[in-house]
C-alpha cells in the first residue's frame, strides 16, 4: 500500500469500518466517521433508536471500533449518565461517554432524559445528528422538521406549517458549559467542536447537520452539497454557545438565497415563489437574531467580540437576496 | 475478525450481548449500479473524495483508490472532487 498522503485536513485514523447498512450518501455515517475522529478510541456510545442502531449492524457485528449500547428511544442520555457515573465509581478516568441520537430521539421522545442530564450536569457528550424527521421508520414529521418541508405524515397540501424546534436554545437555557451546532460538510470544525467538548467536564450538547437522501428526497451525490448549502444560507447558523456566550462560527461573506438549497430537494418541490419567500425572510429574522445574541452576551461577558467582521458581514447579508447565484 | 459468523439456532449464539466481529463481511458493493472512476492525470492528490466518502471506500493513499468491495456508488466524490476527475460510469 501506498503511504498516507501528507496534506490531509483531518486525521487519518479511522474508528468505523465498511460494510455498514447506511443508505447511499448518508449524512449520518460521515458524521459519525469525523466525530469518533476527534473523540479517539476511548470512548464509549450509547445509541437509542435511530438511524444509527440500523447502519450499526445485526447482532453480533459492529461497525464502530468502539464499545456502543443500544438503548430504549427515550433513554440515551439516562442511560450516558449511569455510564459515566459507573466509570467514576470504578475509578476509570478519561473515558467519553457519548450519548449519539438522531433529532427525533432527542426533540421529541428523549427530551426529558437529556434535560433532566443537563439540568444534574452529568459528564457526558450528548450529540444529535439532525436529518429532521425520523428518517429510520420512513421519514415522518419530527419537532425537527423545518416550516415548509413534506413528510409521510405531514404531505404537499399540509405540509409541515410550525417552524423546527430550537433545541441549541433549550440547552443553553439549562446553563450547561458547551453547546454548539456543526454540520457534516465541514468536518474541521465538527472534529475541533468535538475536541473541544471532550475536554470539558458537564453536560456538553453538540447538534450535527446531517443530510439524508431518501428523506430529502435528492439525489445521493448531493448529500454534502445540501448541507454546505444549508450552512451558505444561513439556514443552519454554525454556533457555539460556551457558558452563555454565542459565537458564530462561519458568516459567509455572500449569502446564497435559500432557494438554491430549496431547489435540491424533492421534499421542498411544492413550495410556490411566495412560500420561498417567507422562508428567506424566517431565515433572516432568525439570522439578526443570532447576531444580536452574539453581540449582547458578548457584552454582557466583556469578551472582545470580532467587531468589524460582524459589521461587514451585515452589509453582505443586505444585499444577500439580490446577488450571488 | 471479519467472517461472516453462521448462527443456526440458539445454541451458536453468543453467550454474552458482546459484539463477535466487524461489518466489514458485508461487501456493499453489490449495492452498486453506477461505478466511480478516477482520472489519475487530472487528479491533484487532494484527498476531497476520500474525506467525504460515507462508506470508506477510498483509500487513504497517494494516489487514492476506490474500495470497490465496499463503494456504494452514491457519487458524493465525483459530486464534491474540484477538478471533476471523477466519473460515475453505468454498471458495476
Amino acid at each position: 500500500m501506498a503511504e498516507v498522503p501528507k496534506k490531509l485536513t483531518i486525521p487519518a485514523e479511522e474508528y468505523i469500518c465498511s460494510g455498514h447498512l447506511a443508505c447511499q450518501g448518508c449524512g449520518a455515517a460521515l458524521a459519525m466517521r469525523y466525530a469518533l475522529k476527534a473523540l479517539g478510541p476511548n470512548t464509549v456510545y450509547t445509541v437509542p433508536a435511530c438511524c444509527w442502531s440500523v447502519i450499526d449492524g445485526p447482532f453480533p457485528y459492529t461497525t464502530l471500533g468502539v464499545p456502543l449500547f443500544h438503548i430504549a428511544f427515550e433513554a440515551a442520555a439516562a442511560s450516558a449518565c449511569g455510564l459515566s457515573a459507573g466509570l467514576e465509581m470504578v475509578g476509570k478516568k478519561g473515558v467519553n461517554v457519548v450519548a449519539w441520537a438522531g433529532d427525533g430521539g432527542t426533540a421529541d421522545i428523549g427530551i426529558q432524559a437529556l434535560s433532566g442530564a443537563a439540568e444534574r450536569n452529568d459528564n457526558i457528550l450528548y450529540i444529535c445528528y439532525d436529518n429532521e424527521a425520523y428518517m429510520n421508520t420512513g421519514v415522518q414529521r419530527s419537532s425537527s422538521t423545518p416550516w415548509g418541508a413534506w413528510t409521510t405524515t405531514t404531505p404537499a397540501r399540509h405540509f409541515k406549517k410550525r417552524p423546527k424546534k430550537n433545541l441549541v436554545d433549550i440547552m443553553v437555557a439549562h446553563q450547561i458549559p458547551y453547546v454548539a451546532t456543526a454540520a457534516m460538510a465541514f468536518p474541521e470544525d465538527l472534529i475541533r467542536k468535538v475536541s473541544k467538548a471532550k475536554d470539558i467536564e458537564g453536560t456538553k450538547y453538540i447538534q450535527i447537520f446531517a443530510s439524508c437522501p431518501p428523506g430529502w428526497r435528492m439525489a445521493p451525490e448531493y448529500a454534502v452539497k445540501a448541507v454546505r448549502l444549508a450552512v451558505n444560507t444561513r439556514i443552519w447558523p454554525q454556533l457555539e454557545v460556551e457558558h452563555g456566550v454565542y459565537t458564530i462560527n462561519r458568516k459567509p461573506r455572500k449569502y446564497t438565497p435559500v432557494a438554491e438549497y430549496l431547489k435540491l430537494q424533492g421534499r421542498f418541490a411544492h413550495l410556490t415563489e411566495e412560500q420561498i419567500e417567507q422562508m428567506q425572510e424566517m431565515v433572516e429574522r432568525e439570522w439578526d437574531r443570532l447576531l444580536f445574541l452574539e453581540k449582547s452576551t458578548h457584552e454582557m461577558a466583556g469578551l472582545p467580540l470580532a467587531g468589524e467582521k460582524a459589521a461587514a458581514s451585515k452589509e453582505g447579508g443586505a444585499g444577500a437576496a439580490a446577488g450571488q447565484g | 475478525m471479519t467472517e461472516k459468523i453462521d448462527i443456526r439456532g440458539a445454541c451458536d449464539m453468543p453467550p454474552m450481548a458482546k459484539s463477535l466481529g466487524r461489518m466489514s463481511w458485508n461487501k456493499t458493493g453489490s449495492w452498486r449500479n453506477v461505478t466511480p472512476v478516477i482520472d489519475y492525470d487530472k487528479c491533484t492528490r487532494c484527498m476531497l473524495c476520500w474525506k467525504f466518502c460515507p462508506d470508506l471506500a477510498i483509500s487513504c493513499t497517494d494516489p487514492p483508490e476506490i474500495i470497490l468491495d465496499y463503494c456504494k456508488g452514491c457519487g458524493v466524490c465525483a459530486e464534491e472532487c474540484p477538478v471533476k476527475c471523477i466519473e460515475m460510469k453505468e454498471g458495476l
